[in-house]
């Protein structure tokens, strides 16, 4: 019996697991390991915090999501010893493997901050990255009467890049809907140099920040949360007050890959950029957010690189070479408010470009507009999620991107790249 | 002195390969920065992490590479350490997917 060892089972490790007992013969194991007996959908934490989702709606019980075929080996992993080919865990022996794919995603990391963690923790400052942080704010979000509400990316990179600003557009309708909205003072903080980095959005969507009233603190670095007097401080000494404070607190990678010498200075593995191999090792691949590569720590790019390394494995167990199948494509919705999305597709080397999705010319959805039917299928994509991407069943979007439909000549005329 | 070496609108380098020390040295007076061992130290870090990952690093990560405090980056590099080290460095600007 030959074995595929799955260090996670989020989006990236549950796919990989279905994906490649769909092609892999019973000589195959696969095997994953991930110590949490629940999986969470992730994108549903965007919508907690304002009522429209539900705890109960979002979490399923981890067996349910891994099923038949496929061992799960539920422990912690301690170290990955690539050259004996083992993995040391919590409980049991250590577990061997014929290829190894790292799949164990990021860690949200408020200790990381000065005075995050202090008196104002989950009282006034918030984070919605996680499941407890996302019910907590929506207590805090029910109880919040006006004053000032501030959203701040402290460093990038993040998971779903785009939903801090998202939150924001939520958070202004939500306020609206209360009445309060013009009791409220809506405030960006982040450590680009604007709240749309790339030429070409920044000149479509920049409205977006005007229409909504939202101020935005650009190179805003966050040194300190001083909860006494309810500021975040920057490194070069400005300051933010806020009422209420939502934070996208410092990602790493998961401890056991520091201690194994294979993440970076964030803890992030250093991967092929095209392959999806782990850097000076043999037989160990990374995905999804786990990975420091320059694509999108999403679930779309997730499925897309389970897609492309579930066949160049095949390759690989056929005794033929890798291939750089991997463009950094990324397909997101990206909530509004008001009952309206945007969707974006990029990869790499384009960056999201006006046209239509997913047939060139017709859609049905628009690409870099708003539109209600991008809400529509935000909504309807949790299903796709739980019954289409987590079992790996195929899903009609290709995993490298498609310049079809889209109108190159935007970018150039924003003078972007 | 005006460099002569194309840059896009922003002021990022165009082309990463026109980038070369004496280049930096340039860009960084016309930034106002004399270029010493320490600003060096940063510099390095930030184009070793973007040749490796392909992506700009962002400052935690460079103070960490340089062994160079988050705090003394911003002595060295005033006024968006960031954008400064990209530009200086050669390497694309800090940016998010959109």
């Amino acid at each position: 019996m030959k074995t595929v060892l799955i260090l996670g089972a989020g989006t990236a490790g549950t796919a990989m697991a279905h994906k490649l007992r769909r092609k892999l013969s019973s000589e195959w194991e696969i095997a994953v390991v991930d110590p949490s007996t629940t999986h969470l959908y992730q994108p549903g934490l965007l919508f907690l915090p304002f009522g429209d989702e539900t705890e109960a709606r979002i979490v399923r019980d981890r067996g349910s999501t891994l099923g038949k075929g496929i061992t799960w080996h539920q422990t912690e992993v301690k170290a990955i010893d690539t050259e004996r080919r083992l993995v040391d865990v919590a409980e049991g022996e250590p577990l061997s493997y014929d290829f190894l794919i790292i799949a164990s995603g990021t860690v949200i990391r408020p200790d990381m901050i000065e005075g995050m963690l202090d008196g104002g923790w989950r009282k006034s400052v918030f984070d919605f990255y996680t499941l407890e942080g996302a019910k907590a704010l929506q207590e805090a979000l029910a109880n919040f009467e006006g004053g000032r509400l501030v959203v701040n990316v402290v460093e990038m990179p993040i998971k779903c890049p785009v939903a801090p600003l998202e939150f924001t557009f939520l958070a202004d309708w939500y306020l609206t809907k209360r009445g309060i909205r013009d009791k409220t003072e809506l405030v960006y903080a982040t450590p680009l140099d604007a709240a749309f980095t790339k030429p070409l959005a920044s000149k479509m969507l920049g409205y977006l920040l005007e229409d909504k009233g939202v101020q935005v603190e650009t190179e805003f670095m966050t040194g300190e949360v001083d909860a006494e007097k309810n500021v975040i401080r920057s490194y070069d000494e400005r300051e933010v007050p806020y009422d209420l404070l939502v934070s996208i607190p410092p990602h790493t990678g998961t401890s056991f890959l520091e201690d194994s010498d294979l993440g970076d200075e964030l803890g992030f593995v250093p991967t092929d950029q095209h392959t999806l191999a782990v850097r000076g090792t043999d037989r160990v691949f990374c995905i999804g957010d786990a990975t420091d590569l320059p694509s999108s720590k999403a679930g779309s790019v997730a499925h897309f690189q389970v897609d492309l390394l579930s066949e160049n494995l095949l390759r690989v167990i056929d005794g033929k070479e890798l291939e750089p199948t991997f463009d950094g494509h990324s397909n997101c919705f990206v909530e509004t408010g008001h009952g309206k999305a945007m969707l974006i597709d990029f990869n790499y080397d384009t960056e999201p470009l006006p046209g239509h999705f997913p047939i060139p010319h017709i859609g049905p959805l628009p690409l870099l507009k708003e539109a209600r039917r991008n809400h529509w299928a935000k909504l309807a994509f949790k299903w796709v999620y739980w019954n289409g991407l987590l079992p790996a069943r195929p899903i009609p979007i290709s995993p490298t991107m498609s310049l079809a439909g889209k109108q190159l000549t935007a970018a150039a005329e924003a003078g972007g790249a | 002195m005006t460099v002569a070496v194309q840059t896009d609108a922003e002021g990022y380098l165009a082309n990463k390969d026109d980038w070369s020390e004496e280049l930096a040295n340039e860009l960084a007076k016309e930034l106002g920065i004399e270029l010493s061992d320490d600003h060096w130290k940063v510099l390095n870090a930030a184009r070793a992490i973007e040749s490796e990952s392909g992506a700009s690093p962002g400052l935690r990560k460079v103070s960490k590479r340089s062994e160079t405090p988050i705090k003394a980056i911003y002595k060295l590099f005033p006024d968006g350490p960031a954008k400064l080290i990209a530009k200086i460095a050669g390497i694309p600007k800090p940016k998010s997917c959109l």
